[in-house]
């Protein structure tokens, strides 16, 4: 059994002094992901609402520069948000070591995702 | 890793039941006891109360059966006028005090359970320590370097003391903390709602000079930002007072001095 007093348990390693730049981020990616994210939805309805909609009308979609560059903000907007959310889903119920794995991991995985993401319309938009 | 198993003497049974003969106007009173040094596991026991010789807030039937029914139950309870915040406890499935909480208010039977997810003393009291000792890390005193005036206190217009009047008014009584999903999970890093509200009481306080180390020592992801704005604390608080609106002006604080 410990005899560490209750204030030394309490006062622990210190404070992180960070955590408003995370709040922050998450509060602007949230702002951010409005117009994106109702532009998103509705281009894609408007495209599946299309009589002629087809795998080549949504190449010739995702190439328009206006298009391209949206779709790789809301995918990279996206993407950050989520990766916020979930580390403070981590933080708040898994602890010792497998939080920081997972903390890491959803990091990986979250990059990795935007990454592969961003490829594609890039490699649609640059004609490859 | 999060827990998926019950502690142990997490199990509740059924415990006793004590009748009131002859009265008129019953209620009934199931109420929580634990005792740690037994081994056994909680029940809850029942007590019939006649409200014809009964005061009307919970704690005056606590009070009663523990009188003149059942000396074993213990709880705390010192000012009975809500003002000292010893008789917090879960009543009807809210974190309240008993002395302010008419038994009228309660439909049917009148369920009472200790502080949640607070480690049981016995019975009714739940154990502290850990929420006394994040109160004395924010150290709740006036901090200056400008001397006291030697020939009066430290001036402060009515408009500042405006500013602290509702965060003053907190008896930390932990009816908050006690209510926030946050702190259950992560009460031994996050400071929870009573303290965070205690911290900026002195934030705001006009005389204070030590603003920005209090920023500091609340900066972090588990002190202050475990808050996710649930909102709990605010709809417990038996003074009514607002601790989910003091986190957010706190993180509006610290988000102020980076702009």
């Amino acid at each position: 059994m410990s005899r560490r007093t209750p204030l030394g348990a309490v006062l622990g390693l210190g404070s992180a002094k960070e955590g408003v730049g995370h709040w922050w981020a998450q509060r602007l990616t949230a702002v951010a992901l409005l117009p994106l994210g109702l532009w998103f939805v509705f281009s894609v309805a408007i495209l599946a609402g299309t009589e002629s909609s087809d795998y080549l009308s949504v190449v010739d979609w995702v190439s328009a520069p206006f298009n391209a560059v949206m779709l790789i903000l809301f995918i990279g907007t996206l993407a950050y948000h989520s990766m916020l959310g979930v580390q403070v889903v981590i933080e708040d119920y898994v602890h010792g070591w497998l939080k920081v794995f997972s903390l890491v991991l959803q990091k990986f995985a979250h990059i990795a995702v935007a990454a592969a993401a961003i490829y594609s319309v890039l490699s649609i938009a640059l004609g490859n | 890793m999060a827990q998926f198993t019950l502690p142990a003497n997490s199990k509740i049974g059924r415990g006793r039941q004590f009748k009131a003969e002859g009265a008129k106007r019953k209620r009934t009173f199931s109420v929580y006891r634990f005792d740690p040094d037994s081994g056994d596991n909680p029940r809850m026991d029942s007590y019939e109360v006649d409200l014809d010789r009964c005061g009307p807030m919970v704690l005056d039937a606590l009070i009663k059966i523990k009188n003149e029914i059942d000396p074993t139950l213990t709880f705390r309870r010192s000012c009975r006028e809500g003002i000292c915040g010893s008789c917090a406890m879960n009543i009807d499935g809210v974190n309240t005090l008993a002395c302010t909480r008419a038994i009228d208010e309660v439909k049917g039977d009148v369920k009472v359970y200790p502080l949640p997810h607070t480690r049981v003393v016995k019975d009714l009291v739940p154990d502290l320590t850990g929420f006394y000792a994040q109160y004395a890390s924010i150290q709740p005193w006036l901090q200056t370097r400008t001397p006291a005036p030697p020939d009066r206190e430290r001036l402060q217009s009515k408009e500042d003391q405006q500013k602290i009047d509702e965060p003053s008014a907190c008896i930390l009584c932990a009816c908050c903390s006690t209510s926030c999903p946050s702190y259950w999970w992560n009460g031994d890093r996050y400071l929870g709602p009573a303290i965070l509200l205690q911290a900026y009481r002195w934030l705001v306080d006009t005389r204070d000079e030590a603003t920005g180390e209090r920023l500091d020592h609340l900066e972090d992801p588990f002190r202050l930002y475990r808050c996710h704005t649930i909102m709990n604390c605010t709809s417990a608080c038996p003074k009514g007072l607002n601790p989910a609106k003091a986190i957010a002006e706190t993180k509006k604080m610290l988000l102020e001095r980076r702009h």
